[in-house]
């Protein structure tokens, strides 16, 4: 056997025949079956509401959706294969990287509605803010089990905090606040995982709060406008959708009446007026969830959102399981992200939060959404296979 | 191959704390969505079903044709007709600014000879009113207009050929006056809870029974339903909603005697301007009006200009428009006399039988007052003086009768009969008239506008109708019936019954009397013995005319002078007497004696009176009197 970078993890494995002949039987069932069965959900959704958008190709985009997810899914069982705890090394590698990506995207992405996000790809464009989010969990979660035994200086949550709020600016300034914003959630979740006191964890809350009264309130009243005025009103208008209703209030407008007309048992692919005649927009990528109200009503939403809870309760439960504070500290992460995604995107859908631009995991339609959350998925099941493993070792120490 | 949980690294308490305050918040948030989606799609989701469905459709008016107008036999008085018009459909436009919008607006331009440019301005400006409706570019156009149009539709993309309903008149002139006018309904009426089935762009009744009956004459819009989409794209059209034509008002008109009375007019009145009324005197149904001159209503339903409204309005043309039965403001003159003759029986100024001397001249106060040409009549009770028309015996009543300050029994009994005030016509706008009192004119010198207070002449002027009186033919007609029906004072009405397009009756019309007048039964004998002298007995005022009339009627005439005009020759018949049904009151301009040009007309108008069976030839017959009394 030759030496690689991972040499020293095959050489564990091979001490362990029955865990190595099938990954699969290492993984969690109950996480691959909510991912699947989410995916599913996805493509049977997009289906319906996209027949129309592309004349002469009603499989547009389902058949795009199908692919990204089978490019995800690959990925997810490549990465659950390899122990994730040797990305640890890479931290100040992938951290660079993922600034430069972010960075590049500002020099050459291509604009959509004055924000530059993505670069056009031959086969699809690539949005590194998204991917983004798992590099900054691997990274942060390497940069805090290094200073695990300092964690209650000041020094540690501060150096963390900054660590996560470079790329967040330059995210927020591309401009995607959502994204920026995913990734502030998942820093604070990492902090709260490894254990920062209390104390520390109230006053990032508070200078939070803080930030937030600044751009929205205080600093505006004087003239200077952090913001894009868009941004303030996408924000602010969910309070008022009334008020406005041509205008930001639009679009939540459309959302509730799509998801309200859906009632019990949803109107059907055919006769979701809301999503076929385009009232509802973006029907496909950020306002999937309204289709999903529409078209199969309370009891489809009902199910979309028992396959999240699934998703999340085993991502708490492998959380507990890590073999290491690496481990747990990503599945913090992937947990934080996830939670706030689907909570912002059917939130925003239903009223209760401001249009950001969070995509819901899995479902919405696009390839950076879509495989960067089987990336991180594929952590979890890694995180999983990997205290099998090691469980599984131990048991046999016993035995001997 | 599963192992035991002991054989994992134990979590430190710590962690496990805050892996449950993470699995806490989840809960929570999922706890919330769900309660929102529940409240959203099971507790608010009908009115989100509505709200989607009234989001994706779009209503297209398909006019209704207003109700047909008919007289009192059915004929049609007031009809529709299709109109073609010029159309141009949002849907198939080319996009607002493009090149081949610019195109298509100067070739339709070229078509329908209209600037371009005023033209882009009105349609661009209907579809901001009503964006989904087409907007109309010209209406009424030729039928060779309609043939370009369909055989050019490549170059013409969104120009439709609509058809809409307008007014059409098949009796021209007659009767022109009493429908009143229609069109566009305007912001101010669909403010109006009257107006509330009423949008945007529909006619409606402007005038005169057009507008009085508007609710049963308005049709119900039809609708075609379009579904758009979100950018409000033409997707598909859905199941019409047939339009339903107004109601059908049947009139008390009798076109005949419309007919037989507006020629009259126009034969006698030598300056062409009069007025004539037909009403039953039991219900105030009014049988014809006319007013003279006449126009042909069919002018309105197209566009009027401002020079042929002119023409229509202008003194120089005798304002055809105007509806002097209604609106005419004149001195009675002698017809005035049964006023008098009530007033003064009624309140003990004169008995039945006592009589005046009439030397044809009589001094009251220092003014000297004289009969027409200063003819005696010798010795005059009541009935002998409407026989003759004394004005002498009028002159001395109305003298007895004067009040200095107060109204007198003449002012109290004018009042009483309808002089000075709206009859209650359903066909606005009448004018009240002016009943000269001492108050007014009291009232009008001490604000100046007058030379002198009231004074003993002015009853005496008005005694014969003569002075600052102003009456219209209808309040005559209204005051004769009174008398005539023993004291009830009708509300003169045109309209009869509302009907169904299948000709059942689904309303009929109720027209309460305006109020009862206590008329003694000696004081109507009297007055009308008068006035059936004044026509059938030699001497009477309109003896001449009505000697041979096969049907015996009551009569009265009147020559009121009018400076700076000729003098107003009146004439006011009840038919027939005794045992009178119908009052006939005519007026004519400039007419000189009542038995010269008034009398005459009411002779052929009686004759056309259906009910009273006169017959046909005496419809056109013309019989001048020559008394020249007033």
């Amino acid at each position: 056997m030759h030496a690689s970078r991972f040499g020293a993890s095959i050489r564990d494995f091979s001490e362990d025949r029955p865990a190595r002949t099938g990954v699969l039987t290492q993984m969690d069932p109950l996480l691959l079956a909510a991912s699947l069965g989410l995916v599913l959900c996805s493509l049977y959704t997009i289906t319906g509401a996209t027949a129309d958008d592309v004349a002469g190709n009603p499989l547009y985009y389902v058949t795009r959706q199908a692919i990204y997810a089978g490019v995800g899914v690959v990925l997810m069982f490549l990465i659950a294969r390899f122990d994730y705890s040797r990305l640890r090394e890479l931290k100040l590698g992938i951290y660079a990287g993922m600034l430069s990506l972010i960075l590049l995207v500002l020099v050459v992405g291509g604009a959509t509605r004055g924000s530059r996000r993505w670069i056009e790809l031959p086969f699809f464009t690539f949005q590194p803010s998204e991917f983004g989010k798992v590099l900054l969990i691997i990274a942060l979660a390497a940069f805090i089990v290094d200073r695990s035994r300092k964690l209650s200086a000041r020094e540690t949550t501060s150096r963390i905090m900054l660590l996560a709020l470079i790329p967040a600016a330059m995210v927020i300034v591309q401009p995607d606040l959502g994204t920026g914003m995913v990734y502030i959630a998942i820093v604070m979740a990492l902090l709260f995982v490894a254990g920062t006191s209390w104390k520390h964890l109230a006053a990032l809350v508070g200078i939070g709060a803080t930030a937030i009264v600044l751009t929205l309130v205080a600093l505006p009243a004087i003239g200077v406008n952090v913001l894009k005025p868009y941004q303030v009103d996408r924000l602010t208008s969910f309070l008022h959708p009334t008020d406005n209703p041509q205008e930001q209030g639009y679009q939540v407008n459309q959302s509730l009446t799509a998801i309200g007309a859906g009632q019990k048992t949803g109107r059907g692919a055919e006769d979701a007026t809301q999503t076929k005649l385009d009232f509802l927009p973006e029907h496909h990528t950020d306002f999937v969830f309204s289709v999903v109200g529409e078209e199969f009503g309370f009891m489809g939403a009902a199910i979309v959102l028992s396959l999240y809870s699934l998703l999340i309760w085993r991502s708490l439960r492998i959380l507990t399981m890590a073999k290491n504070l690496y481990g747990a500290l990503i599945a913090g992460g992937v947990v934080a992200m996830l939670m706030f995604q689907v909570f912002v995107n059917v939130g925003m859908t239903i009223g209760i939060m401001p249009v950001t631009g969070v995509t819901l995991p899995l479902m919405s339609y696009g390839g950076a959404s879509v495989i960067t959350t089987f990336l991180a998925l594929g952590l979890l099941q890694s995180i999983h296979v990997q205290s099998r493993v090691l469980a599984a070792a131990k048991g046999r120490e016993v035995l001997a | 191959m599963y192992i035991d949980n002991e054989n994992r690294p134990p979590i430190t308490p710590q962690l496990a704390l805050r892996v449950a305050i993470i699995g806490g918040v989840a809960l929570a948030l999922f706890a919330i969505v769900f309660f929102r989606l529940w409240y959203l799609q099971v507790l608010s989701g009908d009115k989100y079903l509505a709200q989607a469905n009234a989001n994706q459709i779009r209503e297209i008016k398909i006019a209704a044709p207003r109700g047909e107008i008919v007289d009192r036999n059915g004929d049609p008085m007031v009809e529709n007709r299709v109109s073609m018009a010029v159309k141009i459909a949002p849907n198939e436009l080319p996009p607002k600014g493009s090149a081949d919008r610019k195109q298509l607006f100067s070739n339709l331009s070229k078509v329908l000879d209209l600037d371009p440019g005023k033209m882009s301005h009105d349609v661009n400006q209907q579809f901001k009113l009503l964006p989904f409706s087409a907007a109309t570019v010209k209406q009424d156009v030729d039928l060779n207009v309609v043939q370009y149009v369909l055989e050019h539709q490549d170059s013409l993309p969104g120009i439709t050929i609509e058809r809409v309903f307008l007014r059409s008149y098949p009796e021209g002139t007659t009767g022109a006056h009493l429908f009143g006018t229609v069109g566009e309904v305007n912001q101010e009426e669909l403010d109006s809870k009257d107006y509330q089935d009423v949008t945007a762009g529909d006619r409606v009744g402007k005038s005169g029974v057009e507008q009085e009956y508007d609710k049963y004459l308005r049709g119900v819009n039809g609708a075609s339903r379009v579904q758009v989409d979100a950018a409000g794209h033409y997707i598909s059209t859905g199941a019409p909603k047939e339009p339903v034509q107004g109601k059908t008002l049947k009139l008390a008109i009798d076109l005949n005697t419309q007919r037989v009375g507006q020629r009259a007019l126009s034969e006698f009145a030598p300056t062409g301007k009069g007025a004539f009324v037909v009403m039953d005197i039991r219900n105030g149904e009014i049988l014809a009006m006319g007013s003279a001159p006449s126009f042909d209503p069919n002018q309105f339903s197209r566009v009027v200009t401002p020079k042929q409204y002119e023409a229509l309005t202008s003194d120089e043309n005798g304002a055809p428009l105007l509806n002097r039965a209604t609106l005419g403001t004149y001195p009675t003159g002698s017809t005035f006399k049964l006023i008098t003759a009530t007033a003064a029986l009624e309140s003990g100024a004169i008995t039945a039988d006592a009589t005046i001397n009439d030397p044809g001249e009589i001094t009251i106060g220092d003014q000297k007052f004289t009969n027409a040409g200063g003819e005696p009549n010798g010795t005059v009770n009541m009935v002998t003086a409407l026989q003759v028309s004394s004005d002498v015996y009028f002159y001395a009543l109305g003298a007895r009768m004067n009040e200095a300050k107060v109204d007198g029994p003449l002012q109290q009994w004018a009042e009483r009969y309808g002089i000075g005030r709206d009859t209650g016509i359903d066909l606005p706008p009448e004018s009240p008239g002016l009943l000269p009192t001492p108050e007014w004119r009291n009232q009008l010198f001490k604000d100046g506008q007058t030379d002198r207070p009231w004074s003993i002449g002015d009853n005496v002027q008005l005694a014969v109708g003569q002075g600052d009186l102003q009456a219209n033919p209808l309040q005559m007609a209204v005051a004769y019936a009174a008398l005539a029906n023993g004291g009830t004072v009708v509300t003169p009405h045109l309209a009869e019954q509302v009907e169904g397009a299948d000709g059942r009756v689904l309303q009929e019309i109720e027209f309460p009397a305006q109020r009862q007048i206590p008329i003694a039964p000696a004081t109507q004998a009297t007055i009308l013995d008068g006035l059936r002298k004044a026509a059938t007995q030699p001497g009477g005022t309109s003896y001449d005319v009505f000697k041979d009339f096969p049907v015996p009627i009551c009569g009265k005439t009147g020559t009121a002078e009018r400076p700076p005009h000729g003098d107003q020759s009146w004439y006011i018949a009840l038919a027939p007497c005794p045992g009178p049904q119908y009052v006939v009151a005519v007026t004519i301009e400039d007419g000189g004696f009542g038995a010269e040009a008034a009398a005459p007309a009411a002779r052929q108008i009686l004759a056309a009176i259906p009910t009273l069976g006169v017959g046909k030839k005496e419809q056109s017959k013309v019989v001048v009197g020559n008394n020249r009394t007033r």
